[in-house]
């Protein structure tokens, strides 16, 4: 039963996107709000990501975009006195914020009781030694493991383990150090090397479980003890690789019913031993392929992203069922949804189909960084694919991933020479991002089964199925196009084979596959996800597409609009392309309008299926979504708000005859082809940066001497910057131009006079094709030349005239007036000694819609939609912008920590996962929270290390002296160390790396710098400054690389100790009062 | 090249796909399973006489075949309709591959055929006969005919065909390493004796590791047979088929609840036990064939995932005073457990016993236990009573 002894309830959300923590807490915390509102209990939730729907205004009584940190959340619980917290939605951050605020006694002062699950329960899952021991007590096995401090003791521990011992130095960044040993010789060898990474001199010697089978169970229990599974995930690459980074499928597919009753039994027993009072938790199993030995590796006593996939696969709402046990219902007194209430929640999922989960990884972005797949999480996002065969949702999830591969692409040349041979072997043993496809590449290259598999140690299930698929495609090249009969076509249809890899195979356009397979009436069914395997019937349109006898789409009559999402999360596509297209969803079901999304991102909002009238959870390829229209014939199509995903496809699909809606594709060229573009600034009378586009590397070094140097280098075509940089001289450029023209093919590159020392401005808006709205003008922190998404930014502005201010709107109201945009626009500019140029306009949602709608309480993408719908902003009486009178501060979260070999310099190529939002009454307030909230330390004195390129000495005077006037102790090499002292600034002088020792590097190793600001430019410059920032990272130390951000720093320094709180539906009242 | 195959049900549907087991032709009931595991066990779960089982899970035959995963000697289901068979099986405890033990089981099976179609008319209209035909050149006519010729399950004694010939001992507890605990092993032998209606191994190794001795005995042991035995306890098994016909079983039962003997039906005999109280069974639309299902315990609220493998139920309405529900089907609130008020005996409707299927129900088997012993106990003390008074006397 509800328990009616608590009225309110905090939640605790997950922050920002990291590697390990993404956009999954976004929709288990918007579940559980939702849930908890439908209830009656007043809501109070805290969160500092602004991408995010959980903190739309809607979602809860309370928001607080704040840090998630006890002292924050400690400030909120004292003026929101709610009656409990629920730690469990927003995943590790809000468990150890909740330990936190226990530790501190706040919960207790207040009286607020921790629900879910307790302290203890937490603590004896998270805690190694805790965790191994309650799993003795409980007959359950753990991998055997023991801690060393010497070569001897490590030695002897061995003996125990027995050969191969997995070692792991304790506290060192990304496991480094760490290794295998599988005889006494590499024992010595890398525990030494251990013992001496290790700052506390200890290494842990575990028992090797690599190349085991690894599994995940979904427990879900209740406080009457009632424990169901909601799905078991099996993981196609073996124990070694961490699971986020695994590909796995739902269910298990290789255990007979006496290993997965076993599981199943040592699952429930595990939540009850933990201690887990309510909800969902995820354990994770090891099980030796060659005895079926079982053992316990890990439990989350919490939603994970596990369960968000799990929720996804079986349609069994995880987090929403989770929350409302928290508040004391009982399995059996909630509903199944999806049976449209006709059977309870006290039942265990069966599904009929399978579901793969691809990860995907963005180690393009990082090239210094391990590529080798671990036990540490290194993939950004993830592609779900539901079919009714393995074969058939794996090839659909490989050609969502949207990497390029429209199946087992080949990714080796054949005949393999030796160093194929040499590559493939390695590839194969050690896995990177793309094992599946070089296992795939061993069966093309003749291969054996056996070598494979001892290779990779992939289940002999797993690899005869990839097996299978080689030896189809093989045949498909022999028979050829002619031969290819409709019974031939739909079984390599009901194997997953996309009409392009059959196109490639066949060697015909994708086109040609399409129209035969459309003659010989060969199109997919849609089958519905349901929980029951068909048992029961279902209401809900929760889809996939199959080649079976029976479609259930059952389309309706009704008006309908389509949305197509972003598909898997990406570095420069992520959360916030998401946000936009709930909110069209949301919207547009507002108005009446039948919403069918697209999308193949199981973290997301977005694929909830009660989120649209209609879910297809399809890979967003033309094919797929081309077959969905043709089913559904919507009368409107929306590409604009998923990111690149969609709008790559728009051309083809407005060819097909798609019903595309808001600004059209002749206006989208224009503003994303260069000459055209030039040509309506020109006319508009606006300034752009000298430019030109080159195709060839020697045309480039013309051009460039035309355009003069620094200039901004990028393919045409790229979003998050992909492959963009700044190159200062003409063999920069020559060397650029042999990289980046490989990158991609036909398209050309685009030069760009570099505007230095500028500042960059984005605006948000809204056109109708009359009428615009601005929604923000943000003023970025960093200067120009770092990519947007990487700087941090302002609303209001902070240091820009109202004059300029007042020019921008209008600069972007006659640029989206002559675009003709109907929808989203955002413009990024960039103001050089008081000019304004324009640096590109893009019609569609940007990546700070969401941030514009928290900071402004303006719904802009809810606007945009009904737009495009035909709606006018006067009709929505949402022609009036508003500007708050408290300042927003947007900061990027980078991932850097997880990639230590790479360098976290700040370039135009964008590489933030996510970002935090910070609120205050002055920028420094705003910043000062935007950099607590995105895990950064400031620190309030002590000693602050200064290197800057020559162009940034006189700023560095200003740094040193406001540093200094707030109590730091500033030092500085040689260039530095000279300008501050000409200019009267005391500074000690410290050695670059080359120039001897003691150097700064050992400085930062011996913790004796607290703060660095270090701005560079040039190859060689970067490359010598590299180790102090690494080494940064590596010890925590804050660091900054342009000047611009040390000096909000200085202004955030003053804030540190007068933070408010802010609840944003108070914030959003007076932005519209005000 | 693989051998066509096809499925015609006797509303006249046609699904074609590929023969994966022995080549024929076959006739049965169908119906469908949602379990995800345990197809092995399905297959030779004797309840399955005469019925063609369609599994909703696609990828059937992925761990292959084990001897150990057997629940009788043989296959009894009369056919096997699934999505897909997979290129390979893997486990490390399979010694064949599914569609060799089919074969060798002379079972025939139908794969590649959309089976969630099929599920869904069987849910809308109910169970219905099919036939299974492989072969170039399958006359579909001569299918629908075969499949209208199949008599239905209603009225059909199938008990009686799979039971045991002879009776036989069982003293072998479970195989295979159970996580959760050490089976109890109970210091004193308790004599189960075991009716086999088509009786599954899991029941009798669960009865031996609660320390039980069993007898098999053929489902028409008369109870004057059985109580010659002495047993601590009557054991009534699942099976297949009608239980109205099965009056020998019922006289039988009638017989037991007149002792002080405990009596545990599962399934089957769950209904057996509720026709000799005096209730009534009715066929379900379809049944409940699945691993999923949640069963509430009447007194403690709690809820349990069962395994189910059923067409027909005992009418709760029907129950006799003296009769109490103890569980009910959270999916269709159909009668699920029983009891005596004035007798030590139960029933259960689904399997307990699992294999396939989720563990949650074994107290059920403690409770049986349970029942014999404090059955055991009573006799104890009256005679240390009689003993005691009996000494008293010669004192005097």
């Amino acid at each position: 039963m509800k328990r009616t002894d608590i009225q309110s309830i905090l939640i605790i959300g997950a922050g920002p996107i990291i590697i390990g923590q993404a956009c999954e807490f976004d929709y288990s915390g918007a579940q559980a709000c939702k849930a908890l509102k439908e209830e009656g209990y007043r809501v109070i939730l805290v969160n500092s990501n602004p991408a995010t729907i959980m903190t739309d205004p809607g979602m809860a009584d309370a928001i607080y975009i704040e840090p998630v940190n006890w002292r924050t959340v400690a400030r909120i619980i004292e003026k929101e006195r709610p009656d409990a917290l629920l730690p469990t939605m927003g995943g590790q951050t809000a468990l150890n914020t909740a330990l936190d605020l226990v530790r501190e006694g706040v919960l207790e002062k207040h009286g607020v009781e921790l629900i879910a699950a307790s302290r203890a329960a937490i603590d004896m899952a998270e805690d190694r030694e805790l965790f191994r021991n309650a799993m003795r007590e409980i007959g359950l096995e753990t991998p055997h493991s023991q801690i060393a401090r010497s070569l001897e003791e490590a030695l002897s521990i061995a003996g125990e383990i027995g050969y191969p011992v997995v070692i792991r130095p304790s506290f060192t960044l990304g496991g480094s150090g760490g290794g295998i040993a599988y005889n006494r010789e590499e024992l010595e060898d890398i525990v030494a090397r251990g013992l001496d990474a290790s700052p506390t001199s200890e290494v842990l010697l575990e028992e090797s479980v690599i190349g085991w089978k690894e599994f995940e169970m979904e427990v879900v229990r209740d406080h009457k003890d009632n424990c169901i599974i909601v799905c078991s995930i099996e993981n196609l690459d073996p124990m070694g690789v961490h699971t986020g980074d695994s590909i796995t499928v739902a269910p298990a597919l290789t255990l007979t019913d006496k290993e997965y009753q076993r599981m199943r039994d040592a699952s429930i027993a595990v939540l009850r031993k933990i201690g887990v009072d309510t909800g969902g938790s995820n354990v994770q199993f090891a099980v030796n392929p060659r005895d079926g030995r079982l053992l316990v590796i890990e439990m989350n006593p919490r939603v994970s992203r596990s369960s968000a996939l799990a929720s996804k696969a079986t349609g069994f709402p995880i987090a929403k069922i989770a929350a409302k046990l928290a508040v004391g219902y009982t399995l059996d007194e909630l509903k199944n949804d999806i049976t449209g209430g006709a059977t309870p929640a006290s039942f265990e999922p069966s599904i009929d189909y399978v579901v793969t989960k691809v990860p995907r990884f963005t180690f393009e972005k990082f090239p210094a960084a391990n590529d080798r797949l671990t036990t540490q999480m290194k993939s950004v996002g993830e592609v779900m694919a539901i079919g009714r065969t393995f074969q058939e949702s794996l090839q659909k999830a490989l050609r969502g991933l949207e990497t390029g591969l429209d199946g087992l692409s080949p990714i080796l040349k054949l005949p393999l020479d030796e160093d194929g041979q040499t590559k493939l072997a390695y590839e194969l043993r050690a896995p990177g991002a793309d094992r599946l496809l070089y296992a795939a590449d061993a069966f093309r290259a003749g291969w054996s089964f056996e070598r494979i598999a001892e290779l990779t140690r992939i289940d002999p299930w797993f690899l005869a199925q990839i097996e299978d698929l080689i030896a189809e495609e093989r045949r498909i090249g022999a028979e050829g196009f002619g031969a290819l009969s409709a019974e031939r076509l739909r079984l390599l249809k009901r194997k997953g084979f996309s009409d392009s890899r059959l196109g490639r195979l066949l060697d015909m356009p994708e086109k040609a596959v399409r129209a035969k397979r459309h003659d010989l009436g060969i199109r997919p069914v849609y089958k519905r996800v349901d929980t029951c395997a068909g048992e029961f019937a279902t209401s809900t349109a929760y889809l996939y597409s199959t080649y079976e006898e029976e479609c259930e789409a059952q389309p309706t009559g009704r008006r309908k609009i389509m949305i197509l999402g972003g598909g898997p999360n990406r570095i420069g596509q992520g959360i916030e392309f998401d946000y936009c297209c709930v909110h069209a969803a949301l919207s547009l079901r507002e108005d009446g309008f039948e919403t069918i999304m697209v999308n193949c991102n199981p973290e997301t909002v977005s694929t909830d299926y009660d989120t649209s009238d209609r879910l297809y959870f399809e890979p967003l390829t033309l094919e797929d979504v081309l077959e969905v229209l043709a089913k559904e014939q919507p009368e409107g199509v929306i590409v604009q708000f998923g990111g690149q995903t969609p709008l790559k496809l728009s051309r083809a699909l407005e060819e097909a005859g798609a019903p595309i809606i808001g600004t059209s594709p002749d206006s989208i060229d224009v503003a994303e082809d260069r000459e055209r573009f030039q040509a309506l600034v020109r006319r508009l009378g606006l300034k752009q940066p000298a430019n030109a586009t080159a195709r060839t590397e020697d045309q480039a070094v013309v051009l460039a001497r035309e355009v003069g140097f620094p200039l901004v280098v990028r393919p045409s075509y790229v979003l998050g910057g992909r492959a963009m940089e700044i190159v200062f001289n003409e063999e920069d450029l020559r060397t650029y131009m042999g990289h980046a023209v490989q990158v991609s093919n036909d398209s050309p590159v685009l030069l760009d006079r570099f505007l230095d020392v500028a500042i960059e401005v984005d605006v948000d808006a809204v056109c109708d094709g009359e009428e615009v709205l601005i929604g923000g003008i943000m003023e970025h922190v960093e200067q120009a030349g770092v990519h947007s998404g990487d700087s941090g930014c302002c609303l209001p502005p902070n240091s820009l005239s109202a004059e300029i201010q007042e020019s921008l709107r209008d600069q972007t109201r006659r640029l989206a007036k002559a675009l003709s945009v109907v929808g989203l626009m955002n413009v990024q500019f960039a103001i050089q000694n008081g000019v304004i140029y324009v640096l590109e306009v893009n019609p569609r949602a940007s990546r700070t819609v969401p941030f514009v709608s928290k900071a402004t309480g303006l719904p802009l993408a809810k606007i945009a939609a009904r737009v495009m719908t035909g709606r006018t902003l006067r009709d929505q009486r949402a022609t009036a912008s508003t500007v708050p009178p408290y300042y927003s501060v947007k900061e990027a979260v980078f991932p850097f920590i997880k990639f230590p070999e790479s360098d976290p310099i700040l370039g135009p190529e964008m590489k933030s996962t996510g970002e935090v939002m910070g609120t205050g009454r002055t920028f420094g307030e705003a910043y000062a929270k935007a950099q607590t909230a995105s895990g950064v330390t400031l620190p309030r004195k002590g000693v602050c290390f200064i290197s800057v390129r020559d162009r940034d000495k006189t700023g560095a005077v200003g740094l040193a002296r406001r540093l200094i006037a707030r109590g730091f102790e500033v030092v500085a090499t040689e260039g530095t160390a000279q300008a501050l002292t000409e200019a009267g600034i005391a500074c000690r002088r410290v050695n670059k790396v080359r120039e001897g020792r003691p150097h700064v590097v050992d400085m930062i190793k011996n913790d004796e710098i607290d703060l660095i600001v270090n701005t560079t430019e040039g190859k060689l410059a970067i490359r010598e400054s590299n180790s102090i920032r690494r080494e940064a990272v590596h010890h925590r130390v804050t660091y900054y690389t342009t000047l611009a951000a040390g000096l909000a720093t200085c202004e955030a320094l003053d804030h540190l100790d007068e933070v408010e709180v802010n609840r944003l539906q108070d914030l959003h009242q007076e932005a519209l009062t005000g | 090249m693989s051998v066509p195959a096809v499925l015609a049900l006797a509303d006249g549907t046609i699904f074609r796909g590929q023969s994966i087991g022995a080549k024929g032709n076959t006739t049965g009931e169908v119906v469908f399973n949602t379990a995800l595991t345990g197809y092995q066990e399905i297959l030779t779960d004797p309840s399955y006489a005469r019925q063609i089982v369609t599994l909703t899970c696609p990828h059937i035959g992925n761990t292959g075949a084990t001897p150990e995963d057997l629940e009788s000697t043989q296959i009894y289901a009369a056919g096997l309709v699934i999505r897909d068979l997979p290129p390979r099986a893997s486990n490390w405890r399979a010694s064949e591959s599914l569609g060799e033990f089919l074969e060798r089981g002379r079972v025939v099976a139908i794969a590649g055929i959309d089976t969630r179609r099929l599920t869904r008319i069987l849910r809308e209209t109910g169970a219905q006969a099919g036939c299974i035909m492989t072969g170039e050149q399958v006359d579909t006519a001569a299918a629908v005919k075969a499949a209208r010729r199949f008599p239905g399950l209603k009225g059909m004694d199938l008990a009686k065909v799979v039971t045991a010939k002879r009776s036989f001992q069982w003293n072998e507890g479970t195989v295979w390493p159970e996580s959760s605990r050490a089976p109890i092993r109970s210091h004193q032998r308790l004599h189960v004796v075991a009716y086999d209606f088509g009786i599954k191994r899991n029941i009798l190794r669960l009865l031996a590791d609660f320390g039980c001795r069993l007898t098999v005995v053929p489902a028409q042991t008369s109870a004057e047979e059985a109580l010659a035995l002495a047993p601590d306890g009557i054991f009534l098994s699942n099976g297949p088929g009608d239980p109205e016909p099965c009056d020998y079983a019922i006289t039988a039962t009638r017989k037991f609840l007149e002792t002080d003997i405990p009596v545990f039906g599962i399934c089957l005999g769950h209904q057996i036990l509720g026709l000799a109280c005096g209730a009534r069974t009715m066929k379900m639309k379809f049944g409940h064939h699945g691993a999923n299902h949640p069963v509430q315990d009447l007194d403690s609220g709690r809820v349990f995932i069962t395994s189910q493998n059923h067409g027909f139920a005992v009418d709760e309405t029907t129950l006799p005073a003296n009769v109490r529900a103890t569980h009910r089907s959270l999916f269709d609130g159909s009668l699920q457990g029983l009891a005596l008020e004035d007798r030590p005996a139960f029933g259960f409707q689904g399997h307990p016993e699992a294999s396939p299927g989720p563990h949650d129900m074994k107290p059920l088997f403690e409770r049986f236990n349970h029942l014999m012993l404090r059955r055991l106990q009573t006799q104890l003390r009256q005679a240390e009573e009689l003993a005691r008074r009996q000494s008293q006397t010669a004192v005097r």
